[in-house]
């Protein structure tokens, strides 16, 4: 029985590996978690059965939104499934546009411009940096630091005025689409994102102290919601939850993309794997991205194209063929696997968002054995967004 | 990648390899030979991380593809191995014993293509779908459209445009 639950206290388990719950006992509650619930990721629930305040088992349930996005674009040509992918994540939309975007040009034989690569790999930049300002807020909040997710959300204002200049849009920004990105940087854009990224960088040394430094929030984080780095590979860990345990794992520097090579940068690592490491490797890591932006608007080049000429894109035809485009998104690895059938729709296509694994399994397996009021805070660690689970 | 899928096909019986990339090759697989060459290559060719599982219906051959990707993070590559399965009984050996993450895909793929995977812990728990008592929505046979039309209604008044109508207008309008 590898890799189960450490179920050291109640309840026992029966001959053949279920556990021994009574309900009509009185010693067993059901209660849900979610789907409309404060200390919920989302549109998902979980359904605990406790015992006391502690939590014995816990189910995920998924399937609030789906709206089968999967399926729905093998009924829409390839440019017509742009517009569609953003929608499968919603704080951080812009890993579906760029991994559909790369998935197809691969398979139709396009190369996008090295000006318009610079480009998106600012874009992803930025939607980490939202991300990981939504995240810290939710972490916060969740163990009953309110003000936190204030100061975020203001600062992520700043950078979505940011991409609303560069992309006309605040949320799904439809910017990366194959063959190149739909527009250059306006003008002054650096200055502006300069002093973005300075509040950004003051407000995170106020997160810093009053979150991390927080007596309350360490002692409730330190110490929950461990990952043995043993499961990393068998539960499928990514991102900075892999990171958290000292497992280096990282899509920029491991097969890196766009334009990653040319940067400086070592992936953020942490050592005890419990909720308070994965939120400093988090912080951690928004820094580092805020450098990276930095770095990308002094190295990128001046001027040069930033779309290649695409062929009537209502008659595109792909042929047959299957590939799978992965990048590293702020929870971890975001692929899509694209198959083509030699006509002008997707065959299939197959998002693998971090959750997926996070969210079912391996939330499954941490939630045994915690206290219920600590099944918020180990949530929202996993930095879980449910449209990706269900597509 | 060459070398790799000449070093397994001394081991094993394997299909057709397809090197998209450098870094990533699909091989089609038997059935039978699946679980060996799994155990094989995460013990001993370093690809422990199991990325996705899904599949591919390739209804006019009769046939559904299961891929297994599976990434060697150390090594900087992806091998994806393709399974053929019988359209009409398409059943498949769990592997959630390998990873405990595979029982999840198991069981969407149960739910939304109909593939069943016998032993694949809580594979038959509804996932997604609740209530549903249709075809797989996933398989191709499927129609959305028509599932739409009869099972939701109009709003009134309400005025549609044929996207791909619109697009055109749109983007060639000199092209008649």
């Amino acid at each position: 029985m590898g890799y189960q639950p450490d179920r050291s206290q109640y309840p026992q388990q029966r001959e053949d590996g279920s556990l021994d719950i009574d309900l009509t006992s009185g010693k067993y509650l059901k209660l849900w978690q979610g789907p409309q619930h404060p200390g919920i990721t989302g549109n998902m629930s979980v359904e605990l059965t406790v015992c006391g305040d502690e939590v014995v088992e816990g189910k995920t349930h998924v399937g609030y939104l789906h709206r089968g996005f999967e399926k729905l674009m093998e009924r829409r040509s390839f440019i017509q499934c742009f517009p569609i992918v953003c929608r499968i994540c919603v704080p951080e939309p812009d890993f579906n546009e760029y991994c559909y975007a790369a998935a197809v040009e691969e398979l139709a034989g396009i190369q996008s411009p090295e000006r318009a690569d610079w480009i998106r790999t600012l874009i992803l930049e930025m939607g980490r940096i939202n991300s990981y300002l939504m995240y810290l807020g939710g972490q916060a909040g969740s163990l009953g630091q309110g003000v936190i997710g204030q100061w975020t959300t203001y600062v992520r204002d700043l950078m979505l005025d940011r991409f609303e200049e560069l992309t006309g849009a605040r949320i799904y920004h439809m910017f990366i689409l194959p063959g190149g990105v739909r527009g250059d940087l306006p003008d002054g854009f650096n200055k502006r994102m300069e002093e973005t990224l300075c509040e950004i960088e003051n407000v995170l040394k106020d997160v810093y102290e009053t979150m991390f430094c927080n007596a309350v929030f360490k002692k409730r984080t330190v110490g929950l919601g461990y990952i043995d780095p043993e499961l990393i590979e068998p539960y499928g860990v990514t991102g900075p939850t892999a990171r958290a345990a000292g497992v280096a794992k990282d899509v920029r520097k491991d097969q890196p993309y766009l334009v990653y090579p040319e940067l400086e940068f070592e992936p953020v690592v942490g050592t005890d794997s419990d909720v308070y490491a994965r939120a400093d490797v988090r912080r951690r890591d928004l820094l580092m991205s805020v450098d990276l932006v930095r770095q990308i608007l002094s190295k990128m080049p001046n001027d040069g194209k930033l779309m290649t000429k695409l062929p009537n894109v209502l008659h595109w035809k792909i042929p047959r063929g299957e590939t799978y485009i992965r990048g590293e998104c702020s929870r971890g690895e975001y692929g899509y696997y694209l198959v083509t059938d030699g006509s002008g729709f997707p065959r299939r296509v197959n998002v693998r968002g971090p959750s997926y694994t996070h969210a079912v399994a391996l939330l499954e397996r941490l939630i045994v054995n915690i206290n219920i009021s600590d099944v918020a805070g180990l949530m929202v660690s996993l930095h879980t967004y449910p449209p990706e689970i269900e597509r | 990648m060459q070398t790799l899928y000449t070093k397994l096909k001394q081991l094993f019986k394997l299909g057709e390899l397809t090197e998209q990339r450098q870094d990533l090759a699909f091989i089609t697989v038997a059935q039978e030979q699946l679980r060996p060459l799994l155990l094989h290559l995460r013990d001993r060719e370093g690809f422990t991380h199991l990325v996705l599982l899904t599949a591919v219906d390739w209804m006019e051959e009769g046939q559904f593809q299961l891929t297994y990707l599976l990434n060697d993070r150390a090594g900087a590559r992806d091998i994806g191995l393709r399974v053929m399965l019988p359209r009409d009984s398409a059943t498949m050996d769990s592997i959630h014993d390998i990873w405990p993450t595979a029982a999840t895909y198991q069981r969407e793929l149960r739910e939304m293509f109909g593939i069943g995977f016998p032993d694949s812990p809580g594979v038959n728990d509804e996932f997604i779908l609740e209530g549903w008592n249709d075809i797989p929505p996933y398989r191709r046979d499927f129609d959305t459209l028509k599932y739409s039309e009869e099972n939701y209604s109009h709003r009134p008044d309400r005025e549609t445009t044929d996207p791909a109508q619109h697009m055109k207008q749109q983007l060639y309008p000199d092209e008649g």
